[in-house]
């Protein structure tokens, strides 16, 4: 559902020209706007919105754990563009077993330490990023810890 | 020592390994160097060493409590996390601090740039072999510590601001202590300037060294002074006000030699921008409460708690359960000297945040060191890590 004061603003109304499948939902709440993307589709309207719309800075990209609603993942990706100051935060779903998403790295070079950060911490994979290992754990750690299965406190 | 490895060319590198127990890495950074002589073929950073789970432990705290670890995040900028915490939080709440929290809000944050600067300056210059300009910027250093002290109590872990305003108010000659450091300050810059800005080691060391063109910082995620010495003109509190930055009037110094010797003029021009900046926010300081009207998640006033009752039903309720967050997620971004500090806050409904993503600047900006170093001797390696002005504890978190 794109709600229909969204779907004027130029981002919106330039990927939906571009791409009529890509957004599935959007949302616009304190000031910021938020677009849900097909996941298969997220590399080709990343590049969409950073060639076209020139949001050429990604600021951030993470991931949120629904656990234990399905699809259990969300992979958030923050852009932003200076020529015109403006931020977008896109989202795709993933469901919890064996999450696997195109890597953004060939958009931004910013999304390499960003995906692995995501991959050790929540699990999910970026396929054909460059060097997807752990980041912040160590390498034989076992486990994801910021999914919400995962303990809090304790060893494991 | 390390290994020697032939590389596809048939040249033979030698692969070293730099940290991650070295001075001039600022903390624990380790880079593996592959070195061919004294040139670096490739360096690749390896963090996690100071990872403490911090993301993960906001989760299971209140949002009251979650104020406390960012400080932790970054040990030179409490006060920026701090400020980026609580104004998610209250952008989720849809609390507006009273004008005065705000100004001091301001100043302090100033001041936490300042000092940050001070400490990036005194251990890049070191790194670069210029002793003296460490001890000359932790003296001023100390002095804005201790303004710090005397408002939150703490020196370096300041949680001093709280959601919809400040703990306390600032103790009696709090205003007078600052103006009387900012009076001397100028002066105290003009003294590093003298021994570095015109100094011909110092210009050697650091012109045309680690080069960083505009094009490939926004594509790394750059930000802060050393985007803006690539050329960028970007400053969030210029860009997208937050705790009423759009009431002050300053310059964003900006320079497109993208060097290291940039970094450091831009760094030097900042600290001049900010001693404006906190001047204004003394002079316009407006009177009135530190804290916003928000009973059950403003902590109540102690006089309060003796004579009313609900006051200390609320004082109970917040210390004990927390407070609701209405559901909703924002991303609140300020600018920390290191540059675009994002704190991206999911809620549920619940007195716990759902997830709190803590965007920090080094490191993006640690991910562009490989293109600044690479090709160049490992001496100009130490030169480009104190130019990026990273901290570990906010990389690894």
């Amino acid at each position: 559902m794109i709600p229909p004061e969204v779907e004027t603003t130029p981002d919106v109304a330039a990927l939906k020209e571009f791409d009529p499948q890509a957004i599935t939902a959007a949302k616009f709440d304190r000031g910021e706007l938020t677009l849900w993307i097909e996941a298969p589709r997220i590399v080709p309207a990343c590049e969409f919105l950073k060639v076209k719309r020139q949001y050429r800075y990604m600021s951030c990209l993470t991931a949120v754990d629904w656990y234990p609603a399905e699809p259990r993942f969300e992979v958030v990706y923050h852009l932003y563009a200076h020529a015109h100051h403006q931020r977008l935060r896109l989202k795709a779903k993933l469901y919890g077993e064996n999450p696997a998403i195109a890597s953004v790295t060939p958009v931004w070079r910013a999304a390499n330490w960003f995906e692995r950060e995501v991959f050790d911490l929540f699990g999910i994979r970026f396929e054909g990023h460059p060097n997807l290992t752990r980041i912040l754990m160590p390498d034989d750690w076992q486990g994801h810890p910021l999914r919400k299965d995962y303990p809090v406190t304790g060893y494991r | 020592m390390g290994d020697t490895v032939t590389t596809p060319s048939g040249a033979r590198t030698l692969l070293l390994n730099m940290g991650p127990q070295h001075p001039s890495t600022h903390g624990v950074l380790r880079l593996v160097l592959e070195l061919d002589g004294e040139t670096v073929v490739r360096a690749t950073p390896d963090i996690g060493y100071l990872h403490t789970g911090i993301e993960k432990s906001m989760e299971d705290k209140t949002y009251h409590q979650a104020i406390t670890l960012t400080d932790r995040i970054d040990y030179l900028c409490p006060m920026t996390n701090n400020l980026c915490f609580v104004l998610a939080a209250e952008k989720l709440l849809g609390i507006e601090p009273p004008p005065r929290a705000q100004f001091l809000r301001v100043a302090l944050n100033e001041l936490t740039r300042i000092q940050s600067h001070l400490v990036w300056l005194g251990t890049h210059a070191i790194d670069i072999g210029a002793m003296s300009v460490f001890l000359y910027c932790f003296r001023e250093r100390e002095q804005i510590l201790n303004i710090f002290e005397m408002a939150a109590g703490q020196r370096m872990m300041t949680t001093y601001f709280r959601v919809g305003g400040l703990s306390m108010e600032p103790p009696l000659g709090f205003v007078e202590r600052i103006r009387k450091f900012l009076s001397c300050f100028p002066d105290r810059i003009d003294e590093y300037e003298e021994l570095l800005t015109r100094n011909r080691i110092w210009m050697a060391r650091t012109k045309g060294v680690g080069f960083l063109s505009a094009e490939d910082a926004l594509d790394f995620g750059v930000s802060g002074p050393s985007l803006r010495a690539s050329g960028v003109d970007w400053d969030l509190r210029r860009d997208h006000p937050y705790s009423s930055y759009e009431k002050f009037s300053f310059n964003v110094p900006v320079s497109t030699e993208g060097d290291v010797y940039a970094r450091y003029i831009l760094r030097v021009a900042e600290m001049r921008e900010s001693i404006k900046i906190v001047q204004q926010a003394l002079d316009g300081l407006p009177e009135g409460p530190i804290k916003a009207t928000a009973p059950g998640v403003v902590l109540p006033d102690r006089e309060k708690m003796k004579t009313e009752m609900e006051a200390l039903i609320y004082h109970f309720k917040i210390i004990t359960e927390g407070y609701r967050v209405p559901p909703g997620e924002v991303y609140q971004a300020v600018e920390s000297p290191r540059g675009e500090m994002g704190y991206y806050m999911v809620s549920d409904g619940t007195s716990h945040p759902y997830r709190v993503k803590v965007r920090s600047p080094s490191f993006a900006n640690l991910q562009a060191l490989p293109a600044l170093a690479e090709g160049r001797l490992v001496a100009d390696l130490i030169a480009c890590i104190g130019s990026i002005d990273i901290v570990l504890g906010e990389i690894d978190r």
